[in-house]
């Protein structure tokens, strides 16, 4: 694959990423809750040979409101826990990438690397996760097992420690996961029928992490992944999170409205990679953006405006929200592209919409340009990333 | 008039992580590989088997604080394999064994309810108790739930999470493009549970799934586990697949049920069954008896002598006698992570008897182990097979049986070509499947069918 090739994502949410996207006529609302609705997108993404899906997930209502429910009828509630909507596509896809989100602040990481190590024998090697904190007090109330106080002002000594530490945690959480991911050797089963042994036990480790939320003794019950490592994925807004990025990912997602800031932001993870001893690490910084994608610019923006009208109030999102062609998106993200971003991950406002406007009209013209694969270069999510297999932490050299 | 005959239910369990396993064989493959679970699910689904069973472990068995070596060992995400294998099959049921102690019930809800949904109605949870802190060093939660306290904690966790399946009735999706309302109503998901093991409120994000709740299994034996499968379990997992026990245990379950209100087609009896198929009686005596030392190697019998001796005996020979030391009865047990271990109550007991059978027949360890352990249920012919599976339904030994095939993974096809037709020619098995959920194949009500009719029809 040419080194100018960039990577492509697309996150995929309900009905798409604009809170009436629902009431397009291709929006398939009553079908959410099917296998067929999930398997039809990702076959579609698979079909514009994107890198991979994430699968966006959360351990409440979905909410207009950053920490609270809003009680809201008007917008899609009520989801699929994303590993199940992964692992149930998986074996009706060949190539395309799966990363399902995980809620790290409430969840167990030995039940999540023996998910996300099985979605990798699934999809053979296609696995990855986005991992996501949550402060919602709602949430931590579904759970019962610890309290989260309600941040009131974000800039407070004590909101600040508190997101800190659900970060602290988050990264404990990962290497947890990875650790576990590497306690089975890759030539840990032997089926030694002269002594007996399915497995040499020498290439089974405790991992032994001591972390100040959890500690996890180890071995995992599954074998080492496909991948070795499945993908580790997660989204950041501010240091804390480019933090985590720097240190426990394999792809960050940032969210710049301009490549001024995307090149800031790039370097300040680049720099906390370094601080982390991962400069050599291939690590991934991907741009979020929302699209509104039509031939014509003035469609797209006249979409937006008429959902808008439909949700009574104008869309905001954390990411840019892009309004206009194929061909306009193909040159922003060329220019994002020389502020360092290796990659973006496309939230489409309306799936149904301008999913297919991703596959059939971007990716065409990022290929005329030179500037994406025009077929499936390899087996494994690592493989489209360019990324090493990892080797075992644990297996002597 | 006669009895019309029951239906038998079948259902097949992937050969796991015991020493039931053969993987030395020619035929064994992967263990782990989807390839295997999906050859072995179409096996399942081709003959018509009411559900695909998985059993779970949540921590790597030890013994003389070594991780275990002897067996298969490895295994998937339960969730996860379940909802992949819902891509390749349309009828066949998943049941699941998850731990009501090293999990939380929103997030097993969740789960359920979504496999559910992916599998348009075919997710079964056979939910199972564990106390240890072995298991629990590799958990949030740790292991400090007192043993007295797991059916507590256990009946809990399921009446909880029926309270979050059941906060949502199935209505309030309404999607109307048109009017712009998606939810008829803001509050779908809400609940309140104050309970010793559980204090959690808010709202449960997955809608009611189609089969309502997920079927729910119980697997155990014991006084507590039979009271908790009468109260509120759809069906049994249980390891008496004789004659004679089956019937006992049968009786004694099912007569458990009036006391809840619940009739005897409420619960269905479902012992875990090996087999050894060949063309003939003898040919499968003789594979039963091949099989039966392949289970049990030289050192497997040690390791088993030392589950009731609690010693390393690993400098015995286990084609030699038994040692004629007494068990260790101190309350640190060599083996970790394994449930057989309760088995021996009476360690001392145990031992004087096995070494007295063994003196009787002249048994060495390994022969001991072999004829003590886990002998194939039902050997033979496919007749034979056939006959005797149907002759144990209609005595009320069991409802049907989850068959356990001792290689991964085609040990269920000889079954599936050959027997299943046979049940099907005598009219005790289907030859088309119920109806598209798991509660059509085993002959459930969906939970919002008014059980009070349910009661009177009776």
């Amino acid at each position: 694959m040419s080194p100018s090739s960039l990577h492509l994502a697309v996150a995929l949410d309900g009905t798409g990423w604009h809170p009436a996207s629902w009431r397009e006529p291709v929006a398939r609302p009553r079908e959410l809750f099917t296998a067929g609705y999930w398997a039809d997108l990702v076959a579609e993404a698979e079909r514009g040979l994107l890198d991979f899906v994430t699968i966006e997930d959360g351990l409440g209502p979905q909410s207009s409101r950053f920490l609270d429910p809003d009680e809201r009828t008007d917008q899609v509630r009520g989801r699929l826990d994303a590993v199940l909507i992964a692992s149930r596509v998986a074996p009706l896809t060949r190539h395309i990438g799966l990363v399902p989100t995980a809620v790290v602040t409430h969840t167990e990481p030995f039940h999540i690397s023996k998910a996300i190590a099985t979605l990798d024998y699934v999809s053979t090697g296609r696995a990855g996760l986005r991992v996501q904190i949550t402060a919602r007090p709602n949430e931590a109330a579904h759970f019962g097992r610890r309290t989260i106080p309600r941040i009131e002002a974000y800039d407070s000594p004590e909101s600040q420690e508190l997101v800190a530490d659900l970060f602290d945690e988050a990264a404990d959480y990962v290497e947890a996961v990875r650790r576990l991911w590497d306690s089975w050797e890759d030539d840990a089963e032997i089926r030694d029928a002269d002594t007996g042994r399915f497995i040499d036990r020498d290439k089974l480790h405790y991992i032994d992490f001591e972390g100040k939320h959890f500690s996890v003794k180890g071995p995992s019950i599954t074998p080492r992944p496909p991948q070795g490592q499945p993908l580790v994925t997660a989204l950041g807004h501010q240091t804390v999170p480019y933090r985590l990025i720097a240190r426990q990912a394999d792809v960050g997602y940032i969210t710049p409205q301009d490549t001024d800031q995307a090149r800031a932001i790039v370097a300040e993870i680049r720099a906390e990679q370094e601080a982390a001893g991962r400069a050599d690490g291939l690590l991934h910084v991907f741009g979020d953006l929302v699209v509104f994608l039509d031939d014509d610019p003035a469609e797209a923006a006249a979409r937006r405006d008429r959902l808008d009208a439909l949700a009574g109030e104008p869309y905001q999102s954390d990411a840019r929200v892009f309004t206009g062609t194929p061909t306009q998106l193909a040159d922003l993200l060329g220019e994002f592209r020389s502020a360092g971003l290796t990659g973006f991950r496309l939230r489409p406002a309306v799936l149904g919409h301008d999913l297919p406007a991703i596959t059939r009209g971007l990716v065409p013209e990022l290929q005329r340009r030179g500037a994406f694969r025009t077929a499936y270069e390899a087996d494994t999510l690592r493989g489209l990333l360019g990324l090493a297999r990892p080797a075992n932490r644990y297996a002597a050299a | 008039m006669s009895k019309p005959l029951k239906q038998i239910h079948l259902a097949a369990h992937f050969p796991g992580v015991n020493n039931t396993t053969v993987w030395s064989d020619p035929e064994a493959g992967s263990h782990i590989e989807f390839s295997s679970f999906a050859h072995f699910a179409k096996t399942a689904e081709r003959a018509k088997f009411d559900f695909l069973f998985l059993a779970e472990g949540l921590r790597l068995r030890e013994q003389g604080g070594k991780i275990y070596d002897l067996d298969v060992v490895g295994r998937p995400d339960t969730f996860t394999i379940l909802a992949a294998l819902a891509a390749v099959t349309e009828h066949l049921g998943l049941t699941g064994t998850i731990n009501s102690t090293f999990n939380e019930p929103y997030e097993v809800a969740r789960q359920f309810a979504s496999l559910d949904h992916l599998s348009g109605g075919r997710s079964a949870w056979n939910v199972v108790t564990s106390w240890d802190a072995f298991t629990g060093e590799n958990f949030r939660r740790g292991g400090f739930l007192p043993q007295e306290e797991r059916y507590s904690r256990a009946k809990e966790f399921l009446a909880t999470t029926q309270e979050l399946f059941d906060s949502w009735h199935g209505d309030e999706i309404l999607a109307d493009q048109a009017s712009g309302v998606f939810l008829r109503d803001a509050k779908a998901g809400s609940f309140v549970h104050t309970g010793q093991h559980f204090d959690i409120q808010g709202q449960f994000n997955v809608p009611r799934s189609p089969q309502g709740r997920p079927v729910v299994f119980q697997a155990g034996d014991s006084e507590e586990g039979r009271e908790f499968a009468a109260s509120s379990a759809d069906a049994i997992f249980s390891r008496h697949a004789t004659l004679e026990g089956g019937q006992a245990f049968y009786a004694d379950v099912k007569n458990r049920l009036a006391k809840y209100g619940r009739r005897h087609d409420q619960l269905l009896i479902l012992p875990a069954a090996s087999f050894a198929l060949a063309d003939t009686d003898a040919e499968a005596e003789e594979l039963a008896r091949i099989v039966r030392r392949q289970q049990v190697s030289g050192a497997t019998a040690l390791k088993h002598l030392e589950f009731v001796w609690n010693r390393d005996l690993s400098s015995y020979d286990p084609e030699g006698p038994l040692p004629d030391i007494d068990p260790d009865v101190s309350e640190n047990h060599i083996s970790k992570g394994r449930a057989q271990v309760r088995m021996y109550r009476d360690p001392l007991a145990t031992a004087r008897e096995w070494r007295e059978l063994a003196a009787a027949n002249n048994w060495s360890i390994r022969d001991l182990v072999i004829h003590t352990g886990n002998r194939q249920n039902f050997i033979g012919s496919a007749e034979t097979v056939a006959r005797t599976i149907n002759e144990y339904v209609q005595a009320d030994a069991s409802d049907g049986f989850i068959l356990v095939p001792h290689i991964t993974p085609t040990g269920l096809d000889a079954f599936a070509d050959k027997v299943v037709p046979l049940l099907q020619e005598q009219g005790v098995f289907r030859t088309e499947y119920e109806g598209p959920t798991l509660r059509h194949q085993l002959g459930l009500a969906h939970p919002d069918e008014t059980p009070a009719e349910g009661r009177l029809a009776s």
